[in-house]
This record gives structure tokens, sequence and C-alpha cells, in this order.
């Protein structure tokens, strides 16, 4: 006997950690991984309310969720590696070629 | 047994039940390491181990006591919390997906009336082939880290192939799967073994089911899945030293080694369960007058379940001593493109036919 | 039970995620995400959803994760030094993350009589079980999204593959 506010402050607190982290890390790994962060959050949430409702679609919306950040996670490792064989650093603050 | 409520029976009940299927399992996993052992020396011509006990019957008791006493070397550059938490993952993994197999028929046992405990059975979960497929893709993170964390080259170097190529594998792995799935309509694996048992062998999903391909897939993948030869690159002695374990001693690595016979037991269990029908008879209902009374009927599919898995066993062992190593990128290779298009269509096949006869 | 599993495993979580914050090696960081995404699978099964707790634990901890890890094993990728920037950041981000929490917590926690409580397992409206309700809505109903995201997913992987090859 939860109420489903609880799980919706879990889901803001796990959300507001991911939007700490997103600014405050300087890798960009741990970037894409409050990303990630932050969407499982958002899925804590659906969840919460397809239970609410008693309805099945907000499920359907976190499977969808979790389709698009696996593709998400493939194509931006892809990226963070092509990144990596060309300026040798993983830190977000040395890629500033286009600054300046 | 009258002032314990129903939760709290079946909370006693599930604990008695973890505690002997997982004496079972381990003891099942020392002697598969005697019969590897020993039928490997027979195929090689020599005797294998023979002098601890009759036919060397207490070697694994020996090798038991001797990797426990050993010390526990920690070598200085690891990082440690990882390094004790990588062999604990990679064997706890291994043990968890036994919880959900069934292994012998329902037999349900009724206390107080309440709902009832199915006895050969830890937890019957309506998701179980998901929850096998999931606990075995977060053993990766055991091979991944020991290597990351032994700061060692050759570990790292195992650990980078075994990731990858464990997670090139799984995709297969699952697509072979979906055709059983499809034909059974339940994840559960009590509801698949149960949609193969009416005419015996002919209603199992390799032979009635045409899921032959899919259990050739299933069957590589799953050597793959486990790092056994012939997709051993992981461990490649001639290269790598012993791959991720390398820097682990005493009762560290004997917990990989465990983990690994553990998971070889576990793809036999699925392969049995999905493929051969589980604890089903390959006779059907031919000897249903003979098998009918009491403690035979109960024991039998036990004796079927546990015949099948040793033949799983025999032929991971046949297969280790004929076939030589794959080359690393024939090893990606023959995952992407051969046993990912085939499995794609099996699984077209399988629902065609099932929409023409369905 | 569903008292007990939300605030043993609400905990996991929200210790996972503070520690991705806190560590500075990316590997830890990788595991405390995988630890917040397991316990956020328990919590889907324990609100009914138990095809999204697997695939949850599949595909976020045991696919996307692990690659994650990979590319950190792969690129060896040591601990994060701080430049001027990640000084703004702290000035900026934790009052400016504080801020939105204090706003959705205020949200949330006002209309909680109206937003109800849960059952342990799910009680959708007159269906068998998740897992064929799930599928019926996805083959049905949803169908073109559905095969939308399998286009995605097949750009994605071609992306994929272009961007890692070594001649760019």
């Amino acid at each position: 006997m939860v109420p489903i506010a609880y799980y919706l402050v879990l889901a803001a607190i796990l959300f507001c950690i991911g939007i700490a982290a997103f600014l405050i890390k300087r890798n960009v790994i741990t970037i894409f991984m409050s990303i990630e962060l932050m969407l499982n959050a958002v899925n804590l949430t659906f969840v919460a309310f397809a239970h609410m409702w008693h309805q099945v679609s907000g499920q359907i919306f976190v499977f969808f969720v979790m389709v698009v950040a696996a593709a998400e996670a493939a194509v931006g490792l892809a990226i963070i590696i092509a990144l990596f064989r060309t300026r040798q650093t993983l830190n977000v603050d040395s890629v500033n070629l286009m600054k300046n | 047994m009258t002032h314990l409520n129903t939760f709290e029976i079946f909370l006693l009940l599930t604990i008695l039940k973890i505690v002997v299927v997982l004496v079972i399992t381990l003891t099942a996993v020392a002697y598969t390491v005697l019969l590897e052992r020993k039928v490997l020396g027979r195929m090689q011509n020599r005797w294998g181990p023979s002098r601890v006990g009759p036919f060397g019957l207490l070697q694994p008791l020996a090798d038991g006591i001797k990797l426990f006493l050993k010390e526990d070397m920690m070598p200085l550059a690891v990082e440690r919390p990882l390094f004790v938490l990588a062999p604990i993952i990679a064997l706890g993994c291994a043990l968890i997906s036994i919880a959900v197999v069934p292994f012998g028929s329902q037999t349900m046992v009724h206390v107080n009336g309440g709902p009832g405990f199915d006895l050969f059975e830890i937890a019957n979960v309506n998701i179980g082939l998901l929850v096998v497929l999931g606990v075995t893709s977060i053993g990766v993170y055991g091979i991944a880290l020991s290597g990351w964390s032994s700061n060692n080259k050759y570990s790292l170097f195992g650990s980078l192939r075994a990731t990858a190529q464990v997670i090139s594998y799984e995709l297969a792995l699952g697509l072979s799967l979906v055709g059983v799935v499809l034909r059974a309509g339940s994840l559960s694996l009590r509801d698949i073994v149960n949609s193969q048992s009416h005419h015996g062998m002919w209603s199992w999903n390799i032979f009635g089911g045409f899921q032959i391909v899919g259990f050739f897939i299933y069957l590589m993948a799953a050597y793959a899945e486990t790092n056994r030869s012939p997709f051993d690159l992981p461990e490649a002695e001639s290269e790598l030293v012993a791959g991720y374990h390398t820097e682990y001693s005493s009762m560290k690595f004997a917990m990989f080694f465990m983990a690994e016979y553990a998971n070889m037991i576990t793809v036999a269990c699925v392969a049995t369960l999905l493929f051969f029908g589980g604890a089903n008879t390959p006779f059907g209902h031919v000897f249903d007058g003979i098998f009918s009374h009491g403690l035979i009927h109960a024991v039998l599919p036990i004796f079927w379940f546990v015949f099948k898995i040793l033949m799983f066993l025999l032929l991971y062992i046949w297969v280790r001593a004929t076939l030589p190593r794959f080359r690393y990128d024939q090893l990606m290779g023959f995952g992407w493109k051969f046993l990912l298009p085939v499995a794609m269509v099996n699984i077209l096949a399988t629902a065609l036919a099932l929409a023409y006869h369905g | 039970m569903q008292t007990a599993l939300f605030i043993i495993f609400g905990i996991a979580a929200i210790a996972g995620a503070l520690n991705l914050l806190f560590q500075h090696h990316p590997i830890n960081s990788a595991l405390s995400l995988v630890v917040v995404m397991m316990s956020l699978a328990v919590l889907y099964w324990s609100l009914g959803a138990e095809f999204l707790a697997a695939a949850q634990v599949i595909v976020y901890a045991g696919a996307v994760m692990v690659l994650f890890v990979f590319v950190v094993m792969l690129l060896n990728a040591g601990v994060e030094e701080h430049t001027s920037g990640s000084k703004i950041a702290y000035i900026a981000g934790i009052p400016g993350a504080a801020a939105v929490f204090a706003l959705l917590a205020f949200v949330f926690l006002k209309n909680k009589a109206a937003l109800g409580t849960t059952q342990l397992g799910g009680d959708l409206n007159n269906v068998v079980s998740n897992l064929t309700e799930i599928s019926h809505t996805l083959f049905t109903s949803l169908l073109l999204p559905f095969e939308a995201t399998s286009i995605l997913i097949l750009v994605a992987i071609l992306g994929a593959v272009v961007l890692a090859r070594k001649e760019l």
C-alpha cells in the first residue's frame, strides 16, 4: 500500500540526480550515463501511472523508450569512440575545436 | 505445523527447496569437472584422474580442499572491490537462473488448504525464460570486471573478447528460442514443457515442432555464451595465459571455475526444457500402465531430466575433445553473418507455419 | 510486502544514483547505474509490469550498460579531471537540480490523495496477463510505431557501424 505519489517522488529524485550529474560530470561517457538515468526515472513515472490507470499503454510507452534508448546508446557510443580516436580525450571541455 | 501461517510455511518450504537445489547443483558441478576430465582422458587415449578414491571418484573433493587451502593472493595493482566482486557476480548469476527450472512433473503440495507449492521447481514465474536470459546477460559483468580490475593486459584482452563474444551471441541465442515460444504461446518454462508432453518424443520441439534448426543455433550460441570450446577464445591458453582469470587464485579462481560449469548445467537445463520436453518421457503414454504407481511415477520424470542433462554435458565434452578453436574474426563473422540470419529465417518459417495451421 | 520492496529498492536506487554522481571513475559510475536499473526492475515488477522488468534487465542492464562498460574498458578511460567549466556547473547545477526536485515533489505530494495507492502486482482492467495485453496492443493498434522503431534500430546499427569504422 504505497501511495503512487511516493513512486513519483522517487522518480523525481532520480531525475534530478541525473540532471546534476549531467551538469557536473566532465567525462562524455558519464554524461551519457546520466542521460540514461534520467530516461529511467521517466520510465518509472510511466509505469506508476500505468498502474494507477490500470492501463497497459504506459508500459508500452516505456517499451518504446527502451528501444530508442538502446538505439541511442549504440550511436552515441560509436560517436564517443570516433571522438576519442580523433581527439584522444574524453573530457568535454577539451572538445572545443569549433570554439574561437 | 498448525501455528505457522501460510506465508511462513511458504517461506520455509522455499528456503528448503533452495538449499536442496543448491547442494545438488554444486555437487553436480564438481562431478561434471570429474566427468569432463575422465571422458576427455578416454578420448585422448589416457586414463584421466584415477588415484583419489575408487576410479578417482573422490577427485572433486581433493580439488576442492586444495583450492580452499591455497593462499589467496591479492596482486598489488588490482582494483580491490571490483576484483573481489567479479567472481561473486559470475558464480551468483550462474546459480540464480536454475531457480526457475522445473525439474520434474508438476507436483502440488497443499498445506492447510492454502495454494499449492510446486515440489519440483523453486519458482514458477510466468516469464521464466526471460528471467533465465536476463540473469545470463548480467553474468557478463563478472567476466568484464574481472579482466578490467586485474590491471593485466592479458586479462583485459580476455575479458574484452569475452564481453564482445557474449553480447554478440546473445542475439542469436535469444532469437533461436523465439520459435519455441511461438509454438508454446507462453514464456513460462512450465507451460513450454507441458506443451511438449502429449505424444512422447514426437511432440518434443526438436522433432515434432520442427525446431531442429533453432536447436542447433541455440547449441552453438550457448557454447559461445559459456565460453566453451570451440569458442573458448577468452581463455585461449596459447595466446592469453588464462584469459580473464589470470590474476585469480584460490577460492576466487574456484568460483570462476564453478561458474563456468554451473553455466554449462544451466544451458543443458534450458535446452532440455525447450527442445527435449523437459522431464517428460520419450515414450509418451505407452508405458503408463507399468509405471503408474506411487514412487516410480514421481521419480521417473526426474530420472529423464537428469539423463537428458547428462547427455548434453557429454555432448559438451565431446565437442571440446573434437573441434579446434575458432579464430577471432571467424567467431564474430559466424555469429553475425550466419547464426543471426538463420535464426531470423527460422522465426519467419515457424510463424508462417503456425499461421497456416492455426 | 510492497512497502518493504519499495523502501529497500528505492533506497538502493537513490544510493546508486548518488554513487554515480560522486564517483570519479566512469566504470564505478557505470556499475552504480546498473544497480539503479536492477532496483528499478524490481520496482516495475512490484507495480505489475513483469515484462518491462525483464526487458529492463535484459536490454538496459544486460546490453546497454555492458556496452558502456565495454567502451570504458576499450578506451581505458581514466579518472576524470576537473576544469574551470566544472566549477560553474557545481554552482549552477546543484541548486538548479534541487529546485526542479522541490517543484516536482511539491506537485506530487500535493496531489497524493488524488493519485491513489498501489497494490502488489498489476490489476489491469479485465485482461488475462500483462504479457498478452502488451503484445496484443503492440501488434494491433500500435503496429505502425512498432515497425517504425524497427527501422530506427536498423538505422542505428548502420550508423554505429559507419561511425566506429577506422577510416571515417
